[in-house]
């Protein structure tokens, strides 16, 4: 009996079977058939409106691409069990910073930058500490500092410009990089499908992005376990603000001006991406193809609707009916995906 | 098997979360080869204690030895780190996670180089399945299969076993027993005996006489944070330590208050 402890070689090995299965599975799968089913309808109603075209393609990419560069890390954070609203106020705030720093008082746009991924960090790391340090629930933390950075940011635009908007020109190379369209694409679009790679690697392959899926599942477990999750949460609060004011920054590169108000619509898109991408309001589940899936297909709906002969006052109600279908659909392959051990019998 | 150090020792360790004061005084100790089993009422401070062991509270006052030389842990993982493993009171895996992720969250291993690290889902599923279906768990065959989906025994052994493959020499089990049925919970008694022929130290909590009287060489009771009781096997009767676990009073008393109120 006691070398049952020890570790041996396993006699079996068990990674074929479950490509076909874990993919049906998958509640990324629930996203991509929600997505296809909706480009196809609009497809089809849109297909004499140009829908179909790069340039109809274009318009609702251009329009995911900034929810989706700050869905990804709102989706990191609530699978690790949090939420952030308070990008609806970062942005604005990251935006600002930049168009004052190097609009009014003409920053190098590099040292510019910097600057605003610093006051974006620190307004993450805000959150985070309060989060974890206080323990009350991260919606009530980032509420509070969505409308402290809000006000802060109305304020010190008036003190700074005067106005609540100010203009910058970035120079070319800026442009090119972050700000030009390609082929009727933004360059913001490049960013988000570069980053959802790259965030693709971190949280389903990367030992980090298993702790994420810990905390998420269970923070007391996790920690037993030797993960360090305040530090993992103060970090993707940090991720998400300094996400966001990329996404900031490359609106104030392309449209030559930034705005102070408060982005309320953002809060809303992308808690709605990540839950019709399939990720578990309460943690601990989600992926990061479904959160671009649920991208997509808010693009579709929101903007997507403009191309097409459905009415854009239906655009509202197609997203709260989607999202009901995507919540309860969740549930379900949630249900699937942990009775595997019970149902494979039989298969 | 006859080492003369305790592995672990606790010497007049006092733990008070702020004003409230849940341990006071504790001396205790387990050696290699050892099943000490620590009894006492709901609220006693069980968790509480083995908390302190492994590294999840620091002690308020005293200290706790490792092989007679003083240690203070910084966080579960540095207790880990020394061979302390613990499965902790409902808790210990993830429902949402697959089996091999569960176990190994913390101590991802993996393949690759510099920040292309990648966790090597192979080796994971192949070390996790074999260590459960060592503890007899032969239902498992599929390391991506999700822990929600097994049942509650299971997810326990699942908790054991990835408490022993990283746990080298004392092994905490904050009652794994509850909740089971008695054919799991016999699992769960056999995995004990078999760490302990390992030559692991094994603290063992339950609330059920029988199953400490199954597997304990050592008994230590807990009564409002204190040691009211610290035996060898044998030194007390079935009875006499039914009584301790129930606070001190006695079982023939507590029928009587049952059939009073009924
Ligand atoms: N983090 C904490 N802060 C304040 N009080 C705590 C904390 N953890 C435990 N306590 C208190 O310490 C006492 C002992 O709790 P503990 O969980 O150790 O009991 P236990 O012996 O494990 O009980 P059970 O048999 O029900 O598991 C309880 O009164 C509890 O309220
Ligand atoms: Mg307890």
């Amino acid at each position: 009996m006691s070398e049952a402890i020890q570790t041996t070689k396993s006699s079996k090995s068990t990674s074929s079977r479950l490509a076909v299965g874990e993919l049906i599975r998958s509640p990324a799968m629930g996203a991509f058939v929600g997505m296809i089913l909706v480009f196809c309808i609009f497809a089809a109603f849109g297909y004499h409106r140009n829908f179909l075209t790069l340039g109809g393609i274009a318009n609702w990419m251009n329009f995911a691409s900034t929810i989706g560069i700050v869905a990804i890390p709102v989706g990191f954070l609530m699978i690790a069990g949090e939420l952030d609203i308070s990008v609806g106020a970062m942005m604005p705030a990251s935006a600002m910073t930049l168009g004052v720093l190097s609009g009014h008082f003409e920053l190098p746009i590099a040292l510019g930058m910097i600057i605003t991924f610093g006051v974006a960090a620190l307004v993450g790391l805000v959150n985070g500490l309060l989060v974890t340090r206080t323990k009350v629930p991260s919606f009530i933390v980032t509420l509070a500092t969505l409308f402290a950075v809000g006000g802060l940011t109305l304020t010190l635009s008036v003190i700074f410009v005067d106005r609540p908007q100010v203009a910058y020109y970035a120079p070319d190379w800026a442009k090119a990089l972050f700000g030009d369209r390609y082929f009727g694409f933004r360059a913001a679009v490049f960013w988000w499908l570069l980053l959802t790679g790259v965030f693709f690697f971190v949280l389903h392959k990367s030992p980090w992005g298993n702790w994420i899926f810990a905390v998420g599942g269970d923070q007391e477990s996790a920690r037993n376990a030797g993960i360090p999750t305040n530090r993992l949460k103060i970090s993707l609060f940090v991720l998400c603000s300094v996400c966001t004011a990329f996404a900031g920054m490359c609106q104030v590169i392309q449209f030559n001006s930034a705005q102070s108000a408060t982005n309320f619509p953002l809060i809303f898109n992308t808690i709605i991406a990540c839950v019709v991408g399939g990720v578990v309001l309460t943690g601990g589940f989600g992926t990061l193809v479904g959160i671009f899936f649920g991208t997509m297909t808010l693009g579709i709906v929101q903007q997507g609707i403009g191309y097409t002969e459905i009415d854009r006052n239906l655009s509202s109600l197609i997203i709260g009916v989607m999202l009901l279908l995507a919540v309860l659909m969740n549930g379900t392959f949630q249900k699937l995906a942990t009775s595997w051990s019970t149902g494979k019998k039989e298969d | 098997m006859s080492e003369e150090k305790p592995v672990l020792e606790l010497c007049n360790v006092d733990k008070s979360f702020g004003p409230i004061d849940v341990l006071h005084n504790i001396n205790l100790s387990v050696k290699a080869g050892e099943v000490l089993c620590l009894l006492g009422d709901n609220g006693a401070g069980k968790s509480t204690l083995i908390k302190t062991m492994a590294g999840v509270h620091a002690p308020t006052n005293g200290e706790l030895l490792m092989d007679g030389k003083p240690v203070s842990f910084r966080g579960p993982k540095a207790a880990q780190e020394a061979g302390i493993a613990c499965v902790h009171q409902f808790g210990g895996t993830f429902p949402l996670m697959s089996i091999s992720r569960s176990f190994f969250a913390g101590v991802e291993p993996t393949k690759g180089w510099g920040p292309f690290k990648v966790f090597d889902r192979k080796k994971a599923n192949e070390i996790a399945v074999h260590e459960v279906r060592n503890f007899g768990i032969t239902r498992i065959d599929d390391g991506d299969r999700l822990v929600g989906g097994l049942s509650g025994g299971e997810r326990q052994s699942l908790a054991i076993a990835r408490a022993v493959y990283f746990g080298a020499r004392v092994l905490i089990l904050d009652e794994p027993t509850a909740a089971l049925g008695v054919k799991q919970s016999a699992h769960v008694l056999r995995i004990v005996n078999e760490a302990k022929s390992r030559g692991l130290a094994v603290i063992f909590i339950t609330h059920q006489v029988m199953h400490a009287l199954a597997v304990g060489d050592h008994f230590a009771v807990l009564i409002r944070g204190g040691i009211a009781a610290d035996f060898k096997k044998g030194e007390k009767s079935r009875e006499e330590i039914t009584d301790l676990m129930a606070g001190g009073e006695s079982m023939a008393d507590l029928e009587a208050q049952i059939n009073v109120s009924a």
